[in-house]
């Protein structure tokens, strides 16, 4: 199960068994989508309980999820598959409000959803819903984009507080009544994209969004395939009260935890303040800020600087996080 | 006539071991030469069959008193009629093997050499000979010489280097000899760099007597001071380093001044004396001069004696105990790099009393408490390391064991020799992880050990099990944590197995993939099995239950009471706002891995009986549980042992009980102690009834507490058990590394034995 925790586990089981299958040189970089002369291609599988939860559902997430990936390539989103798998005795008006909440996300981001399937298992072969979508856009073909391009030197950037989204959800999971005002941050950031990359042109090295494994393997990604560290600032890390008070209570790292609507962002130094500045001007990215920067050595780490001036790893979690104090 | 050619291994470089065979054989009027080679000593010794018989004898017995001889080979040889006797030079090629001495506080002829007036070295901060002063800490490499140092950017001059050329003399070939024309020089500056003037220790014994914090370069790092008597810098120290709770030690200038601030028994002063001079933890007495914030609420203190000549200048010229505690801020490791202290020390020190022979590796103090008839010890470090633990049976192959993730020490193993680093920290911190890859290397350097075995723990997220498993070329053993901590008590008490090994910790990964704790396991070297735990209970919100021991309870009393906790509890309305989320979080079991702990059994029950709610440095809840209880008091609260486990929970809820019936905490604290013990002796018997194992080992962090360790012994003892508890590594998470090495050997002899018909091939 910890395979799918978005941790290093997936990533040993992506390269062991996908990307040995299908090694080519689009697929090597195991980014968010691939792009091909002016066209972006990505596919996502969504998989969340519960269904419904604070601020979204799968359907939206389905929705905003794949246009982000799109996004993350420097694309613009355009069209739209939809795949679902059911389960037996699924009820139909669920299933109508996630195709709604699909409906509407669609709209708002601007794509159109033009093909897709559905399939009905037996009861007790699927919890409920799943839903793939995959989505094509326009890219510029001059862009280099990619987790390994930072540089050292470099500004990380955080399109927002962080970590919205898995906690809302693992709360929303337990069952349990505790109060906290969260809800999912779920968002399509393409026009957050479109304004960064036409404010710096050239001057962005790569964009992901934070989803499963949170800003901390996002960014370990990013100092692995650019062999250069991540120095991020503990203070400097957005997070909103109700999800640090949250996070606290679970025992969770916010630097972990999800998020749906947000994005990492690594820019050149110079452009940084050109690049804060775009990203605050849009709706999706006022509580945009700078939370590190790129640095030489060590090489393939992540490190957080403390409140106290300490240096802590930032590693990319094995699997689902376990204590590790005797 | 006999010639006989001499091997001595073990620690006899750098202590004087070849001045003393040139003595001995010059004494005896036999011929012949002595060198130092990579191995150890040679020598090559020719006279009447009598006297070289003495000399054979007189080697060990007669030995320089720094020197730990492990083996003496002895080759006969043809007489040559040679004439004279020398000491020939040190050969650097071969393999590896020579052991290299821990640092040794400063001996009595060098301390009567520092207090003498007419004495060349009078006051001189880096007075040493080859009985005393640095190695460790400023070896760079081996066969052990100056130039291979942080002593080789000092020229001798004249007089040292005659001394040093002298057999006859005391710093014959003492590397690190020097004196103020030609050595080290103490330096006191700002805290922003610049130098003070004035005598040095004398300028640094005004400032603190002024209140002041004054970062102190030593040995193995750079400490902080200030007055032990002054509470407002002691307040400023705890202010500035971000330290809350945590006790300082105290640094005295010797026994009298001890005696005046703690109980000091014949084996706390044989402690306190001895050449590694640990930090000694001891039950205060009297109103000695200790400022409350050296060790707010703490019945203990750690004393420590000067254990370099600077010390001792700067003890006398106190006059006054004064606390060193590492320099650092928070959890960040000890500076030991001038330049990069001053840096960081720069916001916390007023001052810096430094000097210019470099540190080359960071070693923190060691610790220990008096304990039975020796010490428990807490932290292997300076003065012990690198001295290796000698194992009863060799390793088939060298093995690397990379330790556990905080109170890291690793190990490098190659036959019988065991070597256990110094104690490298928390490894999430970049900088210890730093010194966890460099000090690998550094040791693999200096004894010549390729590991050609890895053994790390089962946690996946350990970086030390990332370190392992990134290792090419290398066979990867993953050795169970509370297997480990039970290997290690064997290993120290060079016992094979199998025993009842009780692994009492705070938590460590299971083979099931859940957080062990409280084990009973049936151990050997090369394997072991579960035979009984705890019975696992939710950690509310994971490494938060930790942070916040409260939490601990609150799980505990849910499962104490089947859910229905009483009411009146203070633990419960002091955590009010929080403590009906945690309880749901312990029920949902998002976010609340299950564990067989004792550690955090320990933190419920500390709890519970608060007011330890939140923890700022790691076993604190305990340690204050355990210093809290009646030591009279006799009574014990019963477990119960059911097919789950142990239940700890019925501990709890008698806790509880008498909580609420007015009974006095420290009686409450003494009673779950004496539970604790009672339990473990009848699940060590029953277990003794169905496998007839009549030793038992006990390990794991929590037999720190050495109320619980005292009981649980007494109790296994009465029953009949032979009972085997740590001597020379810490039953904590720094044995770990020992543990993991003898296990890797053990499982490489087991699955290497060669079949009969290969065995004769080979
Ligand atoms: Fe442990
Ligand atoms: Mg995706
Ligand atoms: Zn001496
Ligand atoms: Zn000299």
């Amino acid at each position: 199960l910890a395979h799918g925790a978005g941790g290093r586990a997936t990533r040993t089981l992506v390269e062991a068994v996908f990307l040995e299958a299908f090694r080519n040189p689009m697929l090597e970089p195991l980014g968010d989508g691939a792009v091909a002369g002016e066209l972006a291609f990505t596919t996502d599988c969504y998989v969340v309980t519960p269904l419904f939860f604070p601020g979204g559902d799968i359907g939206d997430l389905a929705v905003n999820g794949t246009v982000n990936d799109l996004a993350m390539c420097g694309a613009r989103p355009a069209y739209l598959s939809a795949g679902f798998i059911l389960e037996e005795g699924f009820p139909i008006d669920d299933l109508r409000r996630i195709v709604a909440s699909m409906a509407a996300a669609a709209r708002a981001a601007g794509v159109a959803v033009v093909t897709g399937d559905t399939k009905v298992v037996q009861k007790g072969k699927a919890d409920g819903c799943y839903v793939t979508t995959a989505g094509v856009g326009t890219v510029d073909p001059e862009l280099r984009l990619g987790a390994s391009a930072a540089r050292p030197g470099d500004a990380v950037l955080v399109s927002g507080p962080i970590g919205d989204h898995g906690v809302t959800v693992l709360l929303a999971r337990g069952g349990f009544d505790i109060e906290a005002d969260l809800t999912s941050d779920t968002a399509p950031l393409h026009g957050l994209t479109a304004r960064l990359l036409d404010t710096c042109p050239g001057r962005v090295r790569c964009l992901r969004d934070a989803t499963r494994g949170g800003v901390a393997t996002v960014l370990n990604e990013i100092a692995e395939a650019s062999e250069v560290a991540v120095v991020i600032d503990e203070d400097a890390v957005p997070v909103r009260p109700a999800v640090r008070g949250t996070c606290e209570l679970l025992g969770i790292d916010p630097l972990y935890s999800a998020c749906e609507g947000r994005m990492v962002a690594v820019v050149d130094r110079d452009a940084a303040d050109a690049a804060l500045a775009a990203l605050r001007s849009h709706p999706l990215g006022t509580g945009s800020t700078v939370i590190g920067r790129v640095a030489d050595d060590p090489p393939g780490l992540v490190l957080l600087r403390t409140s106290f001036g300490g240096t802590r790893i930032v590693d990319v979690l094995v699997g689902d996080p376990l204590p590790r104090i005797c | 006539m006999r010639r006989v050619e001499v091997r001595v291994e073990g620690v006899v470089q750098g202590v004087g071991f070849r001045p003393f065979v040139y003595g001995l054989a010059t004494g005896l009027g036999l011929a012949g030469v002595v060198g130092n080679d990579a191995d150890g000593v040679f020598a090559e010794v020719e006279g009447p069959r009598g006297l070289v018989a003495e000399f054979l004898a007189a080697l060990r017995r007669d030995a320089p008193p720094l020197a730990r001889i492990e083996r003496v080979r002895v080759v006969e040889g043809e007489p040559r009629g040679d004439r004279g006797f020398a000491i020939v030079r040190s050969d650097g090629s071969g393999a590896r093997r020579a052991l290299v001495s821990p640092d040794t506080a400063t001996c009595g002829d060098c301390l009567r050499e520092l207090a003498d007036p007419g004495n060349r070295r009078f006051g001189y901060a880096f007075i040493n000979c080859t009985n005393c002063g640095p190695r460790f800490t400023i070896v760079r490499g081996v066969p052990y010489d100056r130039a291979l140092t942080t002593m080789a950017g000092f020229a001798m001059c004249e007089a040292c280097a005659s001394e040093y050329h002298d057999p006859a003399d005391r710093r014959f070939h003492a590397q690190p000899t020097c004196c103020p024309d030609c050595g080290p020089r103490p330096r006191l500056a700002s805290g922003r760099g610049e130098d003070l003037p004035g005598d040095p220790i004398a300028g640094c014994a005004a400032l603190l007597m002024d209140g002041r914090v004054v970062a102190v370069k030593g040995l193995g790092g750079y400490h902080l001071a200030v007055l032990a008597s002054d509470e407002t810098a002691a307040a400023d120290l705890r202010r500035r380093k971000h330290r809350e709770d945590k006790p300082f030690a105290v640094m005295v200038a010797g026994l009298d001044q001890a005696r005046s601030l703690c109980e000091v028994g014949d084996l706390a002063a044989t402690l306190l004396t001895g050449a590694g001079r640990p930090i000694v933890l001891l039950p205060r007495a009297g109103d000695g001069p200790v400022a409350a914030p050296v060790a707010p609420g703490n019945r203990h203190l750690g004393l420590m004696l000067p254990y370099t000549p600077l010390h001792h200048l700067l003890l006398a010229a106190t006059g006054a105990p004064i606390v060193l505690t590492s320099g650092n801020v928070s959890d960040e490791p000890i500076a030991y790099e001038d330049a990069d202290a001053f840096a960081r020390l720069a916001g916390i020190a007023d001052a810096f009393l430094t000097h210019d022979r470099p540190i080359h590796i960071r070693t923190d103090d060691s610790v220990v408490r008096p304990f039975g008839g020796g010490g428990s010890v807490l932290r292997r470090s300076r003065g012990h390391v690198p001295a290796p633990v000698t194992l009863a049976w060799a390793v088939p192959r060298p093995v690397l064991a990379c330790g556990a993730e905080l109170k890291n020490t690793f190990c490098l193993a190659k036959d019988t020799r065991a070597f256990v680093s110094h104690h490298i920290g928390d490894l999430e911190n970049y900088e210890t992880l730093r010194s966890f890859t460099h000090g690998i290397e550094h040791f693999s350097r200096l004894f010549g050990i390729v590991p050609e075995v890895v053994a790390h723990d089962l946690h996946p997220e350990y970086l030390s099990t990332k370190h392992a498993v990134e290792l090419d070329g290398v066979d990867l053993v993953g050795v169970q944590h509370h297997h480990a901590h039970i290997a290690s008590c064997l290993a120290d008490n060079g016992e094979p197995g199998p025993v009842i090994g009780v692994a009492f910790d705070g938590l460590g990964y299971g083979t099931d993939g859940t957080i062990w704790g409280g084990e009973f396991l049936l151990a050997g070297l090369a394997s072991f099995e579960r035979a009984g735990h705890l019975v696992p209970v939710p950690m509310p919100g994971g490494t938060a239950a930790i942070r916040q021991p409260w939490r601990m309870a609150a799980a505990y009393l849910d499962a104490a009471y089947d859910g229905r906790p009483p009411e009146g509890l203070d633990v419960a309305r002091r955590n009010e706002e929080r403590w009906k989320d945690v309880l749901s979080l312990a029920r949902g079991g998002v976010g609340s891995p299950l564990t067989s702990s004792a550690g955090r059994l320990f933190d419920a029950v500390s709890a519970l009986i608060g007011p330890r709610d939140t923890i700022t440095y790691e076993g604190q809840a305990a340690i204050e549980l355990e210093q809290r209880a009646d030591p009279a008091e006799r009574g014990a609260y019963a477990a119960s042992v059911t097919a789950g486990g142990i239940r700890g929970a019925d501990l709890v809820r008698a806790a509880a009980d008498d909580l609420l019936a007015g009974v006095a905490p420290e009686v409450i604290a003494a009673r779950f102690h004496n539970g604790v013990a009672a339990v473990i002796v009848r699940r060590c018997a029953e277990l003794r009834d169905a496998c007839g194992l009549s030793t038992a080992a006990l390990s794991g962090g929590v037999f720190q507490n050495l109320l619980l360790l005292g009981r649980t012994v007494d109790g296994l003892r009465t029953a009949g058990f032979r009972v085997l508890t740590h001597r020379r590594v810490p039953p904590n998470d720094g044995g770990i590394s020992l543990g993991q090495a003898v296990v890797a050997g053990a499982r490489d002899v087991t699955s290497r034995r060669p079949s009969r018909a290969t065995r004769r091939a080979t």
